[in-house]
């Protein structure tokens, strides 16, 4: 028998040492920022640097008060904007997200069926844009959209138009920026899960008589299931509360409540509306985050 | 596959990649053209290299360059050290106290908007200071803390798939043979999973290098990095310069990518005759 390391003897293990690190980091800089928030965004708004009052507070010598403010989240329901931005940008995420499965399925279905050698150069072609900087793909688009364009130019020299189009900052371009953006994170994960397919299952329908169609209607679309929802739930979750996207291409009327949150923080100096916009849109993701790890936790059984 | 069936997929798949390249290449196109206007084609002067030589000597963007230069490389082998650990624990260790918590503190800042992030951070950093008077203002510091906590979530998950397919015979012989964890860790597990660890200490420069939401929230005075920079351009407008940016960073990033994308092939080939 093995005898214990004296470390061991008072409860530190090696498995212990390994995972202490990153737990502990993520503990400080992850979780307890949202326990900050949640409080802040109880607190009253205060022309001071930072700009909120304390929850706790010693009035006299030997009393504390604690002061909970519900006015920020009041204000949240009472002024249209917020809520009008919050349910515009699950309608944006969503029909971004769809939109994704669209393009990112037929892609990923066909990259899994390729040739093995073909099949790295496409997948590393998938991977490219992803390392390439978001802001600057996201610019390339403010280049093609507007008004004296690539796009408009083309359109104008073939004569198919004869006036340029309004794209750049509608709604539009703001749908083609975040499909664009988030793509890659579509097509990845769906391929990881049709790459372990049994594509037999399909040859074997179709000798039973199935047509293709309903073959993959039947088989492929179903046992890709998990696959869809991982692929939708990377696109849809960071959708919501995107700012970058329709802070560049969807103009000064695209209500998103990243840029709501975004505003209040940096513009407004309204630390703690911007706390409360926080812990709003949290409420509403974080089932969305949950279920993206129980997809996850399935996938990975699966493949053992 | 059946014809009609695969020309529809292919199809597709020449749409998708002319989607996700187009934009790209109009970029490096533009980068070359003399125009001011930038999308509107001078055929007399172009293609020309004059706004190559305007960045080079764009103060503003060079500074900020080599402030997100710092912090991506701190990041990057700040993120390596802890994703690793948090991926080889989760990978290797089934079961441990917290490992649900581990497991949902590394998968929620993949999807977390990076708003939310950002705000959370720097009101932890707030509050810290006017507890224990760290950080002291805000900079490079708290920037590198932040990125640090969203590119470990990535790195965890990439060494962790790459501990899932790797044959744990090897490490098991070893033991059996007498060799302490820590030996079979550096001997046989880490040499291993190096291309995974590389890749995710290029995954965490590039995350860092390219945020510009948590940036914003965490930087202070002084240290604007190059996201921040070019979003401030962009806003108002396209600009030629950046379209330069954009290429040299295409450039660099597709010769890196291939480059280790060739190696790692090169590796697997080199493990399988081996094997």
């Amino acid at each position: 028998m093995k005898t214990a390391h004296p470390l061991q003897k008072i409860g530190i293990t090696g498995r212990g040492l390994v995972v202490v690190l990153p737990y502990l980091w993520l503990l400080l800089f992850f979780v307890v920022p949202f326990i900050i928030v949640l409080k802040i965004s109880f607190s009253d708004i205060d022309l001071a640097i930072p700009p909120y009052k304390p929850l706790i507070e010693w009035i006299g010598k030997n009393s504390l008060a604690i002061k909970v403010n519900f006015n920020n989240y009041a204000f949240l329901f009472t002024d249209s904007l917020y809520i009008s931005a919050l349910l515009n940008s699950i309608k944006v995420a969503f029909i971004s997200t769809l939109f994704c499965l669209l393009i990112g399925y037929p892609m990923a279905y066909g990259i899994a069926r390729a040739q093995p050698s073909t099949r790295n150069i496409l997948l590393l072609l998938v991977i490219l844009p992803f390392w390439t900087s978001l802001l600057l793909r996201v610019y390339a688009w403010i280049g093609l959209l507007k008004a004296n364009g690539v796009i408009n130019n083309v359109l104008l020299s073939v004569g198919l138009i004869h006036e340029p189009l309004t794209m750049l900052y509608t709604p539009f371009a703001m749908y083609v920026g975040i499909v664009y953006s988030y793509l890659p994170f579509m097509i990845l994960p769906l391929y990881a899960n049709l790459e372990k397919m049994d594509w037999q299952l399909l040859e074997a329908a179709e000798d039973l008589g199935c047509r293709p169609w309903q073959a993959f209607y039947k088989i492929t679309l179903p046992l890709s299931r998990n696959g869809m929802l991982a692929g939708s739930m990377l696109v849809f979750i960071p959708a919501v509360g995107e700012f970058v996207i329709p802070a560049l291409l969807g103009g000064p009327n695209a209500l998103m409540i990243g840029r709501v949150l975004w505003d209040e923080f940096f513009s407004n100096r309204a630390w703690p509306v911007a706390s409360a916009v926080a812990i709003l849109l949290l409420i509403i993701l974080v089932p969305f985050m949950m279920w993206y790890q129980s997809v996850q936790a399935r996938e990975s059984a699966g493949a053992r | 596959m059946n014809t009609r069936r695969s020309v529809f997929i292919i199809t597709c798949i020449a749409f998708g990649f002319a989607f996700l390249y187009i934009p790209i290449l109009s970029m490096v196109v533009f980068s070359f053209n003399a125009s001011k206007l930038v999308t509107v084609w001078d055929t007399a002067n172009s293609p020309t290299l004059k706004w190559y030589g305007a960045l080079l000597h764009n103060e503003e963007i060079l500074d900020a360059a080599w402030i997100s230069l710092k912090v991506a490389v701190i990041n990057a082998t700040g993120s390596v050290i802890l994703g690793t650990l948090a991926g080889f624990g989760l990978a290797r260790f089934s079961r441990f106290r917290g490992r649900f918590t581990l497991n949902a503190m590394t998968t929620a800042p993949l999807v977390m908007p990076e708003v939310i992030t950002g705000l959370s951070l720097l009101l932890l950093f707030v509050a810290l200071e006017q507890a224990i008077g760290w950080p002291a203002g805000r900079g490079i510091t708290t920037m590198t803390i932040g990125h640090m906590t969203f590119s470990m979530a990535y790195v965890t998950v990439v060494v962790q798939s790459r501990l899932a397919t790797f044959d744990i015979s090897l490490e098991e012989a070893a033991m059996d043979l007498g060799a302490r964890p820590l030996k079979v860790f550096f001997v046989i597990t880490l040499p291993i999973i190096f291309p995974a660890i590389l890749s995710g200490w290029l995954l965490a420069f590039t995350l860092s290098w390219d945020d510009l939401v948590i940036s914003s929230f965490t930087s202070g005075p002084g240290s604007s990095t190059l996201p921040m920079v070019v979003f401030s351009k962009v806003r108002l407008g396209v600009s030629p310069e950046i379209n330069v940016l954009a290429t040299l960073t295409i450039g660099v990033v597709s010769l890196m990518i291939i480059g280790v994308s060739l190696w790692m092939a090169r590796a697997s080939r080199l493990e399988k005759v081996t094997a």
